[in-house]
């Protein structure tokens, strides 16, 4: 096996053996990176230089024995919205064009404890504002499994590099399914989870009360090694959660005699791609087959999920990106008259279009007349949809559903129509509403060959029931495989 | 479309968000804006008499610090990013008239 | 007949609180040091960056709100208020709108019109913003956000107040509560306490109230008293001449004595609050009331009431002493360290206060220990010093807080008490003036008071007077 083939964890694995350097690896997927980039465009930013003087301090913490955890020596990818300090973060907007942040995220930090080698920034939707990663300001991500289509989106970048195997695993953020559906359309796992078990300083926030980190990587394994290592209680982040069940690796069981997933009726109804459909119900017979209970039930509200997060997220948005305004860092206009002019014309030109679209309905929903009628109802609405899975988590460990209604769609196909572009986010939305964490696994291709993915979720703190009919059902499953592009 | 979005909207929602618009962008904002809002104005379909608005999706309170001085002079990295920097502060376009 | 108009007034005071350190990150609030040399990336709006709510903040917050006799908010949150300003590195404020911390207070105030309540319709926690400075000759403006995200509470009154004069008695009554709650040092001039006024006016009798107006910039109470008159006016004049009174921001200018609207196109006064998803709401448990509760000192009133009991001082000196908690922190220290109440009232209110006047301090600035202090009335007390070395030693302790003792041992100020010594001038001085002791035998009484003066001259004033004068007169 090659190299970059390898997962996360039987690369530490085999550094830890002494069959590969970390010197080796970051070489063999920066090679790879210069190979495939041109075609992917997974990367704002890769640090070359960085991650090999990285790997020799790392493999003489290997060495000393000082580092000796399950990524130690890993070459990962960063979503470019989480700080990095004195690495250029751009959110993929023109906006933040040359900001160097001063600081790094506390997940970064995490996974740089761990031993991680941070090889660069991938590529998103600006400002995590889209499904596509084509509101990039940096260019269109592709994807690997067809470089004519889409990587999805927001984390596009981060799901294009892992399946690319332009790095090893990747963090991204999912504020409305970011990571899911990437993770969905390029045939690698992802997870979002629960609010407030990722800390959220250095995240560039969009939507501060739905946004969480999480992982991208090959499979499921690697996904629970990742989450237990970024997982973490942040004193600067207020809404951070205290968790002692971090152990998230302990959940690798292949074991759901028992466990209920419940299958929402009303995620399989109009809307959702046949194929899709037929995948994710064969993923469901095998968890049956495996001994878990599945059965169908009518989750409710589902149709009110995109509405409610559209108003939450743009008013937060609103109120967030109201910090870039070309004084303390990021792009200022050349030529502007007086003050007012000169935020107008920085935002204006800084902006791209669809994150402008969002400030603008924020601002709106937010202003005075309106903040009852449409921010405070959002808000009771929310209520209602969490209530909704409460009930739901009181009969079902997990509720096992599509991820997407489609598989990627070609590249140009998705933007031109906001609210068909917004149905897409349909499966994932409102588990970021609840703050519940969901996982996307991969299930099957379609008849163009493009990966399927199922999504998982569960309630607050239960990754673990994710992680283990996760891993049951990939062992079940076998080797996801991505045919050879030319 | 029920919500009609009219120029003067557009504008006074260009002063509160900081954009400037082209005509052309404006005429687009208000149509995305309409649509939008006869979308999210299905939420209207649901009776949330005496719901509460719920901001924190789990019971979360009483997140402090202790008053201690944890940071020095940060000056210079605070500076680095700044566009355009004088004695040690930020320049803005007058501010006073 | 011509129109009587009733001034109706409301208070929206900010005061800087006195914690260590900011309200949402660990930078000091220290004044004086170089332009953002207090900043982090939480204090500046950097990208990623966080706030977390310093308990003091809300501690203090409450603490005030107790003593004005609110009620605390059992489940409060913070709220975004929306607006683009340079001095607002995020342009958004945290403030609290929907659930402020305290809320339906009032305090008593006296003016010589008598005793009236002012209503407190909420006290809220927010952060300050930073500096702006302009620049002239460039013709820009420069940021300095040192004191961006010092720790506030916005005192909002009710409009209860009718005068300049009841106005500047609520002022005096909530900077006295809160200097003497710690919470925060209250001074006009240095922005660490600000009022804006929210004035309208109505004729006598009317049941509705009128057309208000905000004004800003007033930073000390002849200032307030001034806009006060000045914005009163200006709103009778534009009634009687039959327009109307326009709500709106005005910025006083203390030097031409006139206000201007702030108005501006690009500023719509819509601030798009939402509760602040970044910070969880506060609970206030009544375990943590009693905490504060049993925290809370002895106030102004109860002080005075108990000094009336304990001291024999008179009713002027109590009041100047209460009139500020540094002054009475310090009389009570040093009486608790034997001095007699008397003696440290007149130094307080003779030397002290004429130290402070020169110098253009406030009692709060005062330095010195009580133990200094104590100490120096015991050597007085001894006749160790006499009463003018006594008036040098206390300003160099006013001054740089010096041990009297050490002092006057270095200085060689001690009064020469041996008798010998003495009698040996007071012969020289006798001797040398003949012309006086002439006078003084004659019946000339004042003459006696220039040879008491040689005499002290001769002994660089390290003697007791009464003892020269009791000296001189055996001798003569």
């Amino acid at each position: 096996m090659s190299i970059v083939s390898m997962t996360a964890v039987e690369l530490a694995a085999a550094i830890k053996k002494h069959e590969v350097t970390v010197k080796e690896a970051v070489e063999a997927v920066l090679d790879n990176i210069e190979k495939k980039e041109d075609t992917y465009h997974c990367y704002v930013t890769v640090d070359r230089e960085g991650a090999l003087k990285q790997a020799e301090e790392i493999q003489k913490k290997i060495d000393d024995g000082t580092l000796n955890g399950p990524l130690a020596g890993v070459p990962v990818a960063i979503k470019d919205n989480m700080c990095t300090e004195g690495l250029l973060t751009t959110c993929s907007s023109k906006i933040l064009y040359n900001f160097v942040p001063t600081f790094t995220s506390e997940a970064v930090l995490n996974l740089q404890k761990a031993g991680a080698v941070i090889l660069g920034k991938t590529n998103m939707d600006e400002f995590a504002m889209g499904s596509t990663t084509e509101t990039s300001a940096y260019g269109v991500t592709r994807n690997p499994w067809n470089p004519e289509h889409v990587p999805g989106g927001s984390s596009g970048g981060s799901a294009a590099a892992v399946a690319a195997e332009e790095c090893f695993y990747a963090l991204g953020s999912d504020t409305g399914g970011s990571i899911r559906q990437p993770a969905s359309f390029c045939g690698v796992v992802g997870l979002k989870p629960t609010y407030g078990t990722v800390s959220r300083y250095g995240l560039i926030a969009y939507g501060s009360s739905l946004d969480q980190i999480g992982p991208l990587c090959k499979d499921v394994t690697d996904c629970a090694t990742i989450l237990e290592t970024i997982a973490s209680h942040d004193s600067k982040d207020s809404t951070s959660v205290e968790r002692q069940d971090t152990d998230f690796t302990s959940a690798l069981v292949e074991d759901v005699k028992g466990m209920k997933i419940g299958i929402p009726r009303d995620y399989f109804g109009e809307g959702l791609n046949p194929e899709v459909k037929e995948a994710v119900l064969k993923a469901a017979e095998v968890l049956k087959e495996k001994g878990a209970i599945v059965e169908e039930f009518d989750l409710s509200l589902v149709e009110y999920a995109i509405p409610t997060y559209y108003t939450i997220a743009a008013a937060e948005a609103s109120s967030n990106l109201e910090r870039f305004d070309g004084i303390k860092y990021g792009y200022r206009t050349e030529e502007y008259q007086g003050l007012h002019n000169m935020y107008k014309k920085s935002r204006s030109e800084g902006f791209g279009a669809e994150v402008k679209r969002r400030i603008m309905l924020g601002s709106f929903v937010l202003s005075s007349g309106y903040y009852d009628a449409y921010y405070l109802k959002a808000l009771r609405v929310k209520a209602l949809i969490k209530k909704a899975f409460d009930e739901a988590f009181a009969k079902y460990d997990v509720i096992l559903g599509p991820v997407a209604p489609t598989t990627a769609p070609k590249i140009g196909e998705s933007l031109s129509d906001p609210i068909q572009m917004y149905l897409g986010d349909i499966y994932t939305i409102s588990i970021n509403l609840a703050g519940l964490p969901g996982l996307s696994i991969p299930c099957g291709t379609d008849s163009k060959g493009l990966p399927i993915g199922m999504q998982l979720i569960g309630d607050c703190f239960k990754e673990k029931n994710l992680i283990r009919a996760a891993y049951t059902y990939e062992k079940a499953r076998g080797a996801f495989v991505r045919k050879e592009e030319n | 479309m029920a919500n009609i979005i009219s120029d003067e909207t557009i504008d006074y929602v260009g002063i509160l968000a900081k954009l400037e618009l082209s005509e052309e962008e404006k005429e687009q904002a208000k149509k995305d804006m309409g649509s939008m809002l006869d979308y999210i104005d299905k939420l209207s379909e649901l009776d949330t008499e005496g719901v509460e608005p719920m901001s924190h999706v789990f019971h979360v309170s009483n997140v402090f610090r202790e008053d201690v001085v944890t940071n020095g002079d940060d000056r210079e990295a605070i500076l680095k990013n700044a566009p355009e920097e004088k004695d040690g502060m930020f320049v803005v376009p007058r501010t006073f008239e | 007949m011509e129109k009587q108009y009733e001034t109706v007034i409301g208070l929206e005071v900010h005061v800087e609180l006195a914690t260590k350190t900011k309200i949402f990150c660990g930078c000091s609030t220290a004044f004086g040091g170089a332009p953002n040399t207090h900043t982090c990336p939480v204090c500046t709006g950097m990208p990623g960056s966080l706030p977390v709510l310093n308990k003091q903040v809300l501690e203090y917050a409450v603490a005030v709100g107790l003593a004005t006799n609110c009620d605390i908010t059992r489940y409060c949150k913070f709220d975004r208020k929306n607006y683009f300003y340079p001095d607002n590195p995020q342009n958004y404020q945290i403030s609290q709108l929907y659930l402020p911390i305290c809320r339906n207070g009032k305090v008593e105030i006296e003016t010589e019109k008598g005793k009236k309540y002012v209503g407190i319709h909420e006290i809220h926690m927010e952060e300050d913003a930073g500096k702006l400075v302009h620049d002239e000759w460039n013709d820009c403006s420069l940021v300095d956000y040192n004191r961006s995200g010092v720790p506030l509470i916005e005192i909002v009154s009710e409009p209860d107040m009718r005068s300049a004069e009841e106005v500047i008695a609520y002022l005096e009554k909530l900077r006295m509560t809160i200097q003497y709650l710690g919470a925060s040092d209250c001074k006009l001039q240095e922005g660490s306490m600000r009022a804006d006024v929210n004035l309208s006016i109505r004729e006598v009798g009317a049941e509705e109230f009128g057309t208000r107006t905000e004004m800003k910039n007033l930073n000390s109470f002849k200032a307030i008293a001034r806009a006060i008159e000045g914005e009163r006016e200006r709103q009778i004049d534009l009634l009687e001449s039959g327009e109307k009174v326009i709500q709106e921001t005005r910025r006083w200018d203390d030097n031409k004595g006139e206000s201007y609207a702030m108005r501006s196109k690009e500023d719509a006064q819509d601030y798009r609050y939402f509760p602040d998803p970044d910070l969880v709401p506060i609970e206030v448990d009544e375990a943590f009331l009693d905490r504060i509760r049993e925290r809370q000192p002895e106030f102004r009133e109860e002080k005075m009431a108990r000094y009336k009991e304990e001291f024999d001082i008179p009713e002027y000196d109590i009041d100047i002493i209460t009139g500020s908690k540094r002054m009475a922190d310090l009389f009570e220290a040093t009486v608790a360290l034997g001095a007699q109440p008397k003696k440290v009232s007149n130094w307080l209110m003779v030397e002290t206060l004429r130290l402070l006047k020169e110098n253009d301090m406030e009692p709060e600035d005062i330095r010195f220990s009580p133990e200094h202090l104590a100490a120096l009335i015991a050597m007085a007390d001894k006749k160790e010093i006499n009463s003018s070395v006594a008036k040098e030693v206390f300003e160099e302790i006013f001054k740089n807080d010096v041990d009297p003792a050490k002092y006057v041992e270095e200085k060689g100020l001690k009064t020469v008490n041996d008798e010998g010594a003495l009698r040996k001038t007071v012969e020289e001085v006798i001797a040398n003036n003949p012309q006086s002791v002439q006078d003084y035998k004659s019946g000339k009484e004042k003459a006696i008071g220039f040879l008491v003066g040689q005499t002290m001259k001769a002994m660089k004033g390290k003697a007791d007077p009464g003892m020269i004068n009791k000296m001189l007169k055996e001798l003569l």
